[in-house]
């Protein structure tokens, strides 16, 4: 092969190379950046005045003071608008049946959105549900409602060949010659007078638990069931995974046993998640009976068996790489193979241990197919420690798809969904930050 | 053309059939510290070693030199038991230290690796700091109770490995970060931590550039007064320098034995000759 054969090649090679790496970083960014946008969005977002009541009475957050002075501001434009509403009631009584009718299911549904606007209108029975207790706490929410109340939506289903088109008809005009029709401008123009939006920082996001099914409030609970079944499933799996480890380098010998024992290990780490899931169900909670339904300790028994054949390996390996030299050292020295162990061979294959026990704890704490069946639920408190063996516990993971999928206000809380997605990858990105620094702490201790 | 003829001799000597060849020159010494009879290593079906038989004497320095893959290592870590680490090895016949068999049932190997110690081709410190890797075989051992007995052995051991000058000042510093013959001489001083009785070298200065070679030459010459000393080597300049006897291996077979000055002036083998004029190597 002739040098500018060899050259053109080499630059091929690299370009290619070069490209895939690229549209590895470009799919990435097209992934995380949104995710970041919106899950920063749960947090730092433009707060109403129903936020802020709603954090003060639910969770004593903020300053009764300053809340009040808001509340007495925004109070007469909040006034005038239910004023107007009951004008229009009295105003309703006096037009004729058919009329009447036709009016007042018009109104009622201007009323919801009023309502979901700033919360309950008085005189109406209080609602028991706590998303009905307050107004729309998010200003962007708040602007959509708007847009709700101010123009119908309506579907043009003319053309039976083409689906329907979704169009918009001014509200104001349904009630064009009644006395109803100023609200609208009226609400258009204060808006922002009646809910006060302000730019809020909302830690609490991160360390509250929530309220109603996530309508409200935090991610706590779930940020919580994450860390103790990751945790839990460490405890577990990452001592046992590297005395096996410990097992298939220093003291099994080759025979058909062990390579039989080697090919499982390999085949389990290939075994489909949602398979673990059941077995959990099937072994953990059904034969054994750790629990007597889900709870956290099935969930992270079944996640360390998931985890356990990926940290034999990481262990394996580190363990193999330790130089031949230190144990020929140690053994020269008249140490018993336990002690070389212990003292030589460990020490130095640890970072290599750690790094593979960090990235299943990340791989831990992001699977969701084995906690459906095992430790996971929807909707619940936040558990504490002493509980960890017999409830379950909502978890990041099974949440996120809960509320995208399967909960019933799905579209409300879209920031929630975002916030949480953000948390979990968080959370496994500063896992595996701090098995690189961990990492390189410990080799720079060994090598000096 | 007499030069590619002689080649041609000599390898047709080393290939030809293999049948026993006894061992030429005096094997046992006055003061035996190390007794070997008839000792036969196979790893699994191939046999490594045949009968090799020869003493160490108490205070000597004991060459043992030959061809790459002549045995000469294997037979050097069957003296501390070294080959049990390996799945496969088995070793046959005496091997007398102290007037016992270091293979009997009855041996605890470590004891024995601490009383025969060994220092690698390779330098291998641990992973540690200077301090621990002398400090840690005596741990091990129980020799240490308390720290003042530490920083003794520490200091002791390092002036006989004639390293201590050098790093008394950062002890505390990992010792894979000396150069490759202080590495080396920390290698030996953490085997004379435990005060061994005879120290096995395995080409100790094979990694090690000449001046590095030359102190670690001078080191063994010192160390000879209080431990008995068996080392390979593949240089002939070295085995002249610093060893009293000399062993010749080859192919597994114990050819020659003798006083160095008289293996490297007048060798009695026909092959040991060849070696050591440089014909083969």
């Amino acid at each position: 092969m002739n040098i500018g054969t060899r050259k053109i090649l080499d630059r091929s090679f690299t370009a290619v190379g070069l490209t895939s790496i690229l549209l590895m970083a470009l799919a990435l960014l097209v992934v995380v950046v949104p995710i970041v946008s919106g899950g920063i969005g749960a947090i730092f977002f433009k707060g109403t005045i129903e936020h802020r009541k709603l954090q003060l009475r639910e969770f004593d957050n903020g300053n009764r003071e300053v809340l009040d002075r808001q509340i007495a501001e925004s109070e007469p434009y909040r006034q005038e608008v239910f004023r107007m509403l009951d004008a229009f009631a009295a105003e309703l009584e006096t037009f004729e049946p058919t009329r009447k009718r036709e009016y007042s299911s018009k109104v009622s549904s201007v009323k919801d959105i009023v309502s979901h606007l700033l919360g309950p209108v008085p005189g109406e029975p209080e609602p028991i549900l706590l998303r009905f207790q307050y107004g729309t706490t998010r200003w962007e929410k708040a602007e959509e409602s708007l847009h709700d109340l101010m123009f119908v939506t309506k579907w043009d289903t003319s053309n039976p060949e083409e689906m329907g088109k979704q169009y918009f008809v001014p509200r104001v005009d349904e009630f064009a010659g009644t006395s109803l029709a100023a609200l609208f401008p009226y609400i258009e123009e204060n808006l922002e007078k009646m809910l006060l939006p302000e730019q809020t920082f909302y830690w609490g996001f991160l360390t509250e638990r929530s309220l109603d099914a996530h309508i409200f409030g935090g991610v706590w609970a779930e940020i919580q069931g994450t860390l103790f079944l990751a945790i839990g499933a460490m405890l577990f799996a990452f001592p046992m995974g590297v005395i096996a480890a410990i097992y298939f380098t220093e003291y099994a010998r080759e025979n058909v046993f062990t390579s039989i024992l080697r090919s499982a290990n390999s085949t389990l780490a290939g075994v489909p998640s949602i398979v673990f899931g059941l077995f959990g169900l099937a072994f953990f909670i059904n034969t054994i009976k750790v629990s007597d339904s889900k709870s956290v300790l099935a969930g992270s028994l079944t996640l360390a068996i998931m985890i356990l054949p990926t940290i034999i390996r990481a262990a394996e390996e580190a363990i193999l790489s330790v130089p031949k030299t230190y144990k020929e050292a140690s053994i020269g020295l008249g140490s018993t193979k336990w002690r070389t162990i212990v003292t030589v061979i460990l020490p130095a294959a640890l970072p290599g241990i750690i790094t593979g026990g960090i990235i299943s704890l990340g791989r831990a704490a992001g699977e969701t197919a084995p906690i459906i069946f095992t430790a996971a639920v929807s909707v619940g408190a936040t558990i504490g420690l002493g509980d960890v063996l017999t409830s379950p516990t909502p978890a990041l993971s099974w949440n996120i798809y809960n509320l995208a999928s399967e909960h019933e206000a799905a579209n409300e809380i879209r920031h929630v969904q975002y916030g949480m997605v953000l948390a979990l990858i968080s959370i496994v990105l500063l896992l595996n930050l701090s098995a690189i620094l961990l990492r390189a702490r410990i080799s720079k201790k060994l090598k000096g | 053309m007499q030069e590619v003829l002689n080649k041609k001799n000599v390898e047709k000597r080393i290939l030809a059939p293999r049948e026993s060849r006894d061992t030429i020159g005096r094997i046992n010494v006055s003061n035996p510290r190390m007794i070997c009879r008839d000792v036969n290593v196979y790893y699994g079906d191939k046999q490594a070693i045949r009968n090799v038989s020869i003493d160490i004497g108490c205070n000597e320095v004991l060459a043992m030199i030959g061809p790459s893959g002549c045995g000469k290592s294997t037979f050097l870590r069957c003296l501390n038991r070294m080959n049990d680490t390996i799945d496969n090895c088995r070793v046959t016949g005496e091997i007398l230290f102290d007037d016992k068999d270091i293979y009997d049932s009855s041996i605890d190997v470590v004891p024995l690796r601490a009383q025969i110690g060994m220092v690698f081709q390779k330098p291998n410190p641990f992973p540690k700091t200077i301090y621990e890797n002398v400090a840690w075989a005596p741990r091990i051992h129980g020799i240490i109770e308390s720290k003042s007995d530490a920083d003794e052995i520490v200091e002791t051991s390092l002036q006989k490995a004639g390293l201590w000058g050098e790093v008394k000042d950062r002890l505390d510093q990992p010792g894979n970060g000396l150069s490759g013959g202080q590495q080396q001489r920390l290698c030996i001083a953490r085997a004379i931590a435990v005060s061994p009785e005879v120290i096995l070298m395995d080409e100790p200065c094979s990694a090690l550039d000449p001046i590095a070679t030359a102190k670690i030459e001078d080191l063994i010459e010192e160390l000879r007064t209080q431990y008995t000393i068996a080392i390979v080597t593949h240089s002939m300049q070295q085995a002249s320098r610093v060893s009293q006897r000399t062993a010749f291996f080859h192919l597994g077979d114990l050819i020659e034995v003798g006083a160095t000055e008289a293996i490297f002036t007048k060798p009695s083998h026909q092959l040991t000759e060849d070696y050591i004029t440089g014909r083969y190597g």
